[in-house]
């Protein structure tokens, strides 16, 4: 490393690193905040009946909970497997 | 009206104690009368800070339990005339609080006092629960880091839900947010976030801004609280947020660098 490149080099500025993790975080964590406390148990017993007809896993299911000045929506997302298991 | 402000913050060790010691002690300097109550049951540590421990006879759960008057348990500050301390009780009970039986002390101060300062433990236990279920105003105090500001901005997502004011429906807790242990000289160097980080984050009204300061070790070291130590920046932080709280005009201070002189340069570390 020359003498120039001391000068060059500027740290990481980490102050920065820390406003975006939070500010993802913080995002996250006041969406799940506002969501009834129905959403867990709803997830549970709609994968419970799917998988009557379709095999899925608990990860190719979810429910989320979005609300605006307006209007609440509720968004039901499930995956099914490429070859329906019948 | 007494209007009952709570001390909170989630994470341990931003400066909870410190702050409601210092902002009683201001608000009671300025002739407002006014309590202090630590809630932090099983860890009292408020009487230190305010250097009234050897004077604790009677505390909170006495007399809620009514085993002692308020009057019994409340402590007169020394310094201020305007300024008593009621403190915590050592009891491992957890369940020694009660919201009716802290609804009921409460009252009781609300009758002779302009303000009362609900010093809460850290955590979202119990404790910290009842101080600030019955606040009108909430200051939210923030380390310019990133657990701290986590932990703040949960404790909002709790004021706002889980309050007296959220429960009847009335207008919700004004929240303040203080801003302490503040490094201007790694904020510069972006080692640490700064006054506009932590606000676009939480979206809070800024009460003050408390520079870190090796004054306030040496204000608890010697039970006074910080506020007194008029030559101290975070003393001076304290006296202006207490003004600003009050409605008073302060422009806000400690949040750039000091430029110091060459003297200074010399002279100072």
């Amino acid at each position: 490393m020359s003498l120039l490149d001391y000068f060059k080099t500027t740290k990481p500025n980490t102050a920065k690193l820390a406003k975006e993790r939070l500010q993802i975080l913080v995002a996250h964590e006041r969406k799940s905040r506002n969501q009834p406390s129905y959403l867990p148990e709803l997830q549970q017993e709609l994968l419970k009946v799917i998988r009557k007809y379709v095999q899925i896993n608990q990860e190719d299911i979810s429910v989320n909970f979005e609300s605006d000045d307006n209007q609440e929506t509720l968004e039901l997302n499930i995956v099914l497997p490429e070859q329906p298991q019948t | 009206m007494a209007r009952i402000i709570v001390v909170t913050s989630g994470k341990g060790g931003v400066g909870k104690t410190t702050t409601s010691a210092a902002i009683a002690m201001g608000l009671a300097k300025k002739g407002h009368k006014t309590a202090v109550i630590d809630f932090d049951v099983g860890l009292r540590n408020l009487d230190l800070i305010l250097g009234c421990e050897r004077r604790v006879v009677y505390d909170f759960v006495n007399v809620i339990n009514d085993e002692a008057t308020l009057n019994q348990a409340l402590i007169k500050d020394k310094r201020c005339k305007d300024l008593f301390i009621l403190p915590a009780s050592q009891t491992r009970d957890k369940d020694a609080l009660t919201k009716e039986g802290v609804g009921k002390v409460l009252d009781e101060l609300a009758k002779t006092f302009k303000y009362i300062v609900c010093d809460s433990p850290a955590g979202i236990e119990r404790g910290a629960n009842l101080a600030m279920y019955f606040a009108d105003d909430a200051f939210v105090i923030t380390n310019p880091e990133v657990s701290s500001v986590r932990d703040s901005d949960r404790m909002l997502g709790i004021l706002a839900s889980k309050s007296r004011r959220a429960e009847n429906g009335d207008e919700p807790i004004k929240e303040y947010l203080l801003l302490s242990r503040y490094d201007p000289k790694r904020v510069k160097l972006g080692e640490m976030l700064s006054v506009e980080d932590v606000q676009d984050i939480l979206s809070l009204h800024l009460l003050g801004v408390i520079p870190e300061s090796p004054s306030v070790l040496n204000a608890s070291n010697s039970g006074t609280p910080v506020i007194l130590d008029e030559e101290s920046n975070a003393g001076q932080a304290y006296k202006d947020i207490v003004a600003r709280y009050l409605g008073e005009d302060v422009p806000h201070r400690f949040i750039d660098e000091e430029k110091k002189g060459l003297f200074g340069r010399l002279f100072r570390s």
